[in-house]
Parts: structure tokens; sequence; C-alpha cells
């Protein structure tokens, strides 16, 4: 049997309401909000994070393959899923892929894991999908638009929910697109993208699909419909026979944003996080075409159910509250720096040397005492032998805050001013100084509890340079 | 194991201003100390010199820099960078040649020009400190000296229980005791007194940490001739006599273990263990006459206080409350008004305590004068808490 073996989602835990967009551009408020990814995020950060909380209680040396989603990777040439896989310690022969340019590159990579195990190439890929898409400023699509991640992992093993079947159909069409020179999202006239471009593929194919299983919708318990707004999902289903009150998927649109390619993988979390055994569940991805597959959950559902998901995600929030900000995040407006020596660009040469303790976030444990170490050292910080370490991995570890400080003399440097600098004791010993991500200033405390998560540190040179941050521990 | 006690002895100081000379060049600071310090010691740099240290972090690259300045007529001269103890630094190698036998009269030299870059603090150092490895890949926490040393406030006032209103006043104290003795030295960048209420409410820079509890930036030189002892004093009838120079380079342990608690500075203790040691003192409160030390921030300064015994552990808000470091109190310490008034030119700034301790030790501290100087410390700390390199010097009136 094939089928996903787990699942799991990060979304970040800014919000900005849609509401001080509005007032921004002086228009009448529209209700809801859309999650917002930190300065120090892009689809690299949250696919790790998404991809932490799907191999909870998974050991990621067992994962064979990593197929990373996203039509906003930081990379036009160079590979974020071979990023994601050395931050979230993979082994070295896993087979990385990325799939781009489509909102249905989440789904068409569910496919294509789904079908390397059942070719018998792979015995347990992780799919990890993420966006962070990008709106004209005071245009409909930046109110629309949502930051987050999804992950879905496929097996032969301990399936939670099996896949009964599989149907796509390629359409071409210029409804949604951006071209290679733009860092914004097109639509073509809304009538057009809804009745020509979702409205006649989705249930053209989904039916194809039903009928190509000999299903109706009547045998479903839920279906996950991606779409870009409530009025085409509603059409589309409708015409398939589905009850969008009891059976479609809430798209969040007004809770979490359109999160593009991460968006199907993210509501089937969402879905399965409430699945029981027994039900059958619909997945829809669309763009450039669509995507179909069945699932049917199974009683392993209830292994993995301590992930924090969509559900703990979103209950996690922090509000923004300001548009401004949001802005500079986005680098869409220019603000002042301050006279400062420029920023020297990082090493290629040292950034390899390290990627280990860097991306992974390993450090060393003394054989001799067991002391752990981060970063490596050579000499044993406790009883003084010489290299006699085993790698020991923090970033799964959570640690006490020390001790910190608000350092506001990054004013005009950081886009996070205060810059919360902090001293941590990890769980199982060792101390990490880090800065400190995603939390109220007015809120951290000495004792308070944080866990590890990966960001951008800087972008210098046309290179990203990422490492680990501590954040108060997302709930 | 010997010690360096009376066998070298300075016999000529010399310190520019410091300030925003906005007019002078690294040259012209360096030409403005040395010359002092030529005239005072009553030498002849072109005929007395036999050789130079030259202290600096950013102030050029090599020995040369000095020689070419000073047109030295084709002497040793070596250049030393050690982050804040720079200057102590020079002074202490100086010394050693001398103690050595190999030099009779030397020259130590430390000069910083910040202000020509344009900005408030310092310029970037390799960060984070001390981590080769990751010097080229900036995979760090954010780095400010600021930021670093207000991690320690925030422990010291959570270990001691005070809250942050009572940390901000303990520490503020030390603000407005280092303006009242910097308004008493002409060569201080600040000439000003300051309130209590001034330093607690003032904005804020890396909190708990505001404007008044972090020192200047100032661009500044200072130089001291060294001699043999035995010789001092057929150069004047009042060398000062060097009693001990220690430095403690830290292994970083506290960014490391969990051991280290971020309300003291180990290698402080560490090395003012060895200074007290090597110059025989045994009550450092009782017996040091004037302390200059390393006043970076102001909560630096009060963990200063416990960490070279002058107040118990935890005993330094009761100390500072007291008035004990006070002008008039039972040890004065930065009579001078200290980094919070001098600021900062990390090569100068060791030296420059040192002015002020050979200064205090003459009698010629003017409005600022000690009574019964006859010991005085001399303390730096680069680096920050958890992993420092600190420099303790001991210098007094009298040969032994």
């Amino acid at each position: 049997m094939v089928g996903i073996t787990s699942y799991g989602a990060y979304v970040p835990i800014h919000r900005l309401s849609k509401a001080t967009i509005s007032q921004a551009w002086g228009d009448s408020p529209v209700p809801g909000e859309k999650a917002v990814a930190n300065w120090d995020e892009d689809s690299v950060t949250m696919s790790v994070a998404a991809g932490m909380d799907c191999l909870k209680g998974f050991d990621p040396k067992t994962v064979d393959g990593l197929y990373v989603a996203s039509t906003t990777f930081p990379y036009m040439e160079k590979q974020s899923s071979a990023i994601v896989a050395t931050a979230l310690d993979m082994r070295d022969d896993v087979s990385t892929v990325d799939f781009a340019n489509s909102l249905r590159s989440g789904t068409s990579a569910l496919k294509m894991a789904a079908d390397a195990v059942s070719a018998n190439s792979a015995k347990r890929i992780l799919v990890c999908a993420a966006d962070t898409r990008l709106g004209e400023p005071h245009g409909n699509q930046e109110k629309d638009f949502g930051d987050g991640a999804g992950a879905i992992m496929l097996g032969s093993e301990g399936v939670i929910a099996a896949i009964e079947g599989i149907y796509s159909v390629t359409d071409e069409i210029t409804d949604i697109w951006r071209p290679d020179d733009d860092i914004f999202v097109h639509y073509w006239e809304e009538r057009f993208v809804r009745d020509k471009g979702y409205g006649r593929v989705v249930p053209m194919a989904v039916a194809a699909a039903l009928a190509k299983y000999n299903l109706t919708a009547k045998d479903f318990a839920k279906a996950v419909f991606y779409a870009h707004h409530t009025a085409p999902l509603n059409g589309a289903a409708k015409q398939l026979g589905f009850d969008s009150k009891t059976q479609v998927q809430d798209i969040l649109l007004n809770k979490l944003g359109n999160t593009g390619t991460a968006l199907p993988l993210m509501l089937l979390t969402a879905a399965l996080e409430e699945a029981k055994a027994g039900d059958r569940i619909l997945l829809v991805g669309y763009g450039d075409g669509c995507d179909v597959m069945i699932l049917r959950v199974t009683e392993e559902i209830e292994k993995v159910r301590d992930r924090r998901g969509m559900k703990g995600y979103l209950a996690s929030r922090l509000e923004l509250g300001n548009y401004q900000k949001y802005l500079e995040w986005r680098n869409l407006i220019h603000t002042q720096g301050t006279m400062r020596p420029g920023v020297d660009p990082h090493s290629a040469v040292a950034l390899l040397r390290d990627r280990k303790y860097g991306l992974a976030m390993y450090g060393v444990k003394c054989k001799v005492c067991g002391t752990p170490h981060f970063p490596r050292e050579h000499v044993c910080v406790n009883c003084g032998t010489r290299d006699q370490f085993d790698d020991y991995r923090f970033a799964d570890k959570e640690g006490i805050l020390v001790t910190f400080s608000q350092d506001s003399s990054w004013a005009g440097v950081s886009l996070d001013v205060p810059v919360t600098v902090t001293a941590v004791d990890m769980e199982g010993g060792g101390r990490v100084i880090c800065d400190m991500t995603d939390r109220d200033p007015e809120q951290v405390k000495v004792g308070i509890t944080v866990e590890m998560t990966f960001r951008k540190l800087r972008r210098v040179g046309g290179t990203n340079n990422y490492w680990w941050k501590c954040q108060p521990v997302r709930g | 194991m010997e010690s360096i006690r009376d066998r070298v002895a300075i016999i000529g100081m010399g310190c520019t201003k410091f300030g925003e000379r906005w007019e002078m060049s690294t040259q012209d600071l360096l030409v403005e100390a040395a010359y002092e310090a030529f005239e005072d010691a009553g030498i002849d740099p072109q005929k007395d010199l036999q050789a130079a240290w030259f202290g600096t972090v950013w102030g050029g690259g090599t020995g040369m820099v000095l020689a070419r300045t000073l047109q030295l007529p084709y002497l040793p001269v070596t250049r030393i960078e050690n982050l804040c103890a720079t200057g102590s630094d020079a002074l202490r190698n100086a010394c050693y040649a001398v103690a050595a036998g190999i030099y009779d009269v030397v020259l130590a030299i430390g000069v910083e020009k910040l202000k020509d870059g344009g900005y408030g603090g310092l310029p970037p150092i390799d960060a984070p400190m001390a981590s080769a490895d990751m010097q080229h890949t900036f995979r760090s926490s954010t780095f400010t000296s600021p930021g670093r040393f207000a991690m320690m406030a925030t422990r010291y006032f959570e270990h001691y229980g005070l809250t942050p209103q009572q940390g901000k006043e303990m520490i503020g104290r030390i603000a407005v005791k280092n303006h009242h003795n910097g308004n008493l030295a002409p060569k201080a960048h600040f000439h000003r007194e300051i309130t209590l209420e001034q330093a607690v409410n003032a904005p804020m820079v890396a909190w708990p940490l505001g404007l008044f509890d972090c020192c200047g930036v100032s661009d500044g030189a200072a130089a001291a001739i060294i001699c043999r002892g035995d010789i001092a004093k057929n150069f004047r009838p009042d060398p000062v006599y060097i009693k001990a120079l220690q430095i403690c380079a830290g292994p970083y342990e506290g960014e490391l273990s969990q051991k280290y608690d971020f309300t003291h500075v180990e290698e402080t203790q560490v090395a003012g263990q060895r200074a007290y040691a090597e110059a025989g003192i045994k009550d450092p409160r009782k017996e040091l006459s004037i302390a200059e030390i390393h006043d970076c921030f102001t909560i630096t300064e009060a963990v200063i206080y416990e960490d070279l015994q002058f107040s118990s552990r935890g005993g330094a808000r009761e100390d500072i409350e007291a008035g004990s470091f006070e002008l008039t109190g039972e040890l004065p310490i930065n009579t001078d008004g200290g980094l919070k008034c001098f600021g900062h030119p990390m090569g100068a700034t060791g030296l420059r305590m040192m002015y002020e301790v050979y200064h205090q030790m003459q009698g010629k501290a003017g409005p600022r004068q000690v009574k019964k100087p006859e010991l005085g410390l001399t303390h730096c700390l680069g680096g920050v808490p958890g992993g420092g390199i600190i420099s303790v010097l001991i210098a007094g009136s009298d040969k032994g």
C-alpha cells in the first residue's frame, strides 16, 4: 500500500489584518487577515519548518527523497531542496528535486513521490511546499496572498491515508502568471480567471477522475480544493455535487491567505488533522492544469497526531499591525539606513566547510565527559580532551533562556530592532548564543523555554546565508 | 616564575586630549602623545630610544606607521593588537623587553582614530570574536558590544533580584560618578555633570543599557617611556614603578558552557588574583590608592568591583550607594572619568589609564588627586562577558 505516512505544516507567526492594508491606502476595510513571513523567512526556511513538523517521530535519515515545491524559490539556479535536506539532516544519498513555476507543483510533487514509492525506487519521500508570493501594493492580490508551508510524507509503511487514485490534466492558459523579470504575480481579468480557468478546468478534471475510479461526490468525507477565491471554489464544488458546508475544506483565505503552491498541502494537513479511519479525502491542485488525488484514511492516522500542524500554527500568532513594516520586510520600500560600514560577503568556501554545523545545527559531544558543545570545538571546554567527540545535533532541542538584551543599536541596519540577542542553555547540555526571532520583546523573560528555528540571516552578493535562531516555543 | 615587580619604571608619559579630534589624523595624535612623553621623560627620541611597541586595533598595519610618523632611527618596532587591552599589552611587552635586559629605554604607545568612520560605536571586528570558524560564514548572533554587555546586566539584575529600575539606578550612579570625575579631567572628551534621573531615563541603546551606560566614542593616543628600574631616578626623582603585569585570555567558556553565569567575568578575577600575587597585595581594597577600570558600560564597572575583590559578590550595589568608589571614598575608581568620559580609542585606553595612575602617584592629579598615593591599578576588558581578554597592571610610587 502506498500513501501518506505523515503530515505537517508551518504558518508564520505574524498576521497582517486586511483592514490594516486597506487603511494604509485609505480604502474601506475588508475582513480577515493573512499570515506574513517574517523578514528572515523565505520558502526555504518555511519548508524546513513544515518538514520538521512532518518529521516528528521519524528519523530524517530514513527519508529517501525530498521534493520541495514553490513558485518563490530564493535561487533560479541552485537547488533549494538541497538546502532544505541539509537543514533537515537527511542522508547524503537523499534524492532532492525542486518543483517550480506552477501553483500545481505541490500536488505534482506528491504525484511524483507516489509514483517513486510505487515503483520501489524510494521507501519514504517527504514533500514540502512553500510560497511567499507578492501581489502589487494596493492590489487585490496583496490582500489575498498569505505565506506558509505544508509538508506531506509518502511511503509504503505506516500509511495513514492510502492513495486510491491519481489523475492529472495539463491545460495551457495564461490566467495567473509571473514573468521571469517581475516580483509580482499577474492576473488576467477576474471573470476570465474564474470561468475559463479554474471554473472550466477543475470540474472537468475532477469529474474525469471520479469517473475513472468509479466514485461520486457522496463517497468523500472531505474535498480539499486549492482555490484562489471562495466563489470559484463554491462554483466548482457545486457543479461536482459536493456540499460546500459539510464536505469542502475551508480554504482559510481570511485566516491564512492564499499560500499558493503550499495551500493544497496545508489544507490537506488541516483535513487530516480532523480525519478518522475510513474517511475518503479528495485533493485537488490547480495551475496550468489540475492534479486530483483520492485518499482513504487508515487506523494508523492516530499514531501521528502530535503535530503542531495547521491548528497549532494558526493558533500561535502575533499581530503585525503595521503595513509599512510589511513593505520593508518584502523590500518594497526604501528606508533610510544608518551610517555603518558595509557588510562583508560571506565566503562560499567557509560555508561549505561548516554546512553540517551551520545548516543542520550540529555541534559535538565529548566522548569522555559527555559535554555537548556548540559550535564544534577541538578541545573539550569541560575536561580538556582533544578531538574525542561525536557529532551532536542541537536543532531539534529546546532550551532555557539564560539571559538576553534588546539591542537597539542596530537601528537602520537590522529590520528587527530591537534585536533580541540571547544565551540559551540547551536541554541535554550545551549553550548557544543566537538571535531570537518571532517574539514580542515585551514578553521575553529570563527562564522562558525556546526552540530553534531555521532562518535567513542575510543576503549579500546574491546569496542567502541561512542559520538558526531561537524563538519562544510556539504552542 | 619571577615577578616584574620594581624591575622597570615609567619615567615619562603623554596623552592627547581625547574627543572628536576632527582636525587630527592618526599620525597627528601619535606625535602629540609621544612628544609629551619624551619631554616629560627628558629624552631625545632620536638618541635615547632603543625600541618601541605600537598598540592599535584599526590604526595601521605595522610598526612602520609609528616609525615613519616619529622618524625613528631604524628601531625595532612591534605592533600589538589585543582588542581593548591593546594599549596595556603594548606597555606590558615593552616592560618585559626592558626587564629582560635587552633594552634600557623604550616607548610604548597606543592610538585609535575612530571618528573618521562616520558613525557611533566601533568599526566591525571579525565576528564573533575568537571563533575563527565563523569568521567567514557570518553564521552568528547579531554582535554588538552594547548587546553583549547588556546580557550581563539582564542576568546580574535577575540573579540578585533587582527590578530593572533598581538595577538601572545601581549602574546609573556609576555614570554619575564618572561624569563628575571626568569634569575635573582636562583631557577627557566629556565635561558634563549628569544626574541619576538623566542616566536612568536616557534613550535605550541595548536594553537595559541606556545612552549614559555606554562609554563615548573618541579619538586619542597615549604613550609611556619605560626604563630599567635601577636607573629610573637618573631621569627623574619620581618615577612610577611597575608592580604587576597580567594578561588573561579567556577560552570563551561562557559562550560554550552552561557553567558561566553572566554575573561576573572569570578572566578579570583570574588576572586580578595573579596581579595581586605578583605585586604582593593581600587586601586590594585597602592597599590600592586608585583603580582605573574598564567602564565600557556601567554594568561592566559594577561587575569589575566584585571580580577585582573591591566588593563582595553581589555587594557592588551597597558599595556604590555608600560612595565607596567616589573621589572622596575609600578607594577612588576612575578618577579621570574613565571610558565613560574619555571614550574608548582602543589602542590608547590602557595607556590613558596608566597616565592617570602615573600622575596620581606623582601627586600631580590636581582636583582629582587622591590622598596617600602608593599603588594604582589599571584594568582593561577586551571581548565580551563569557570570553574576555583582560589586562591588570599595577604600578606604585615607591621602589620596594
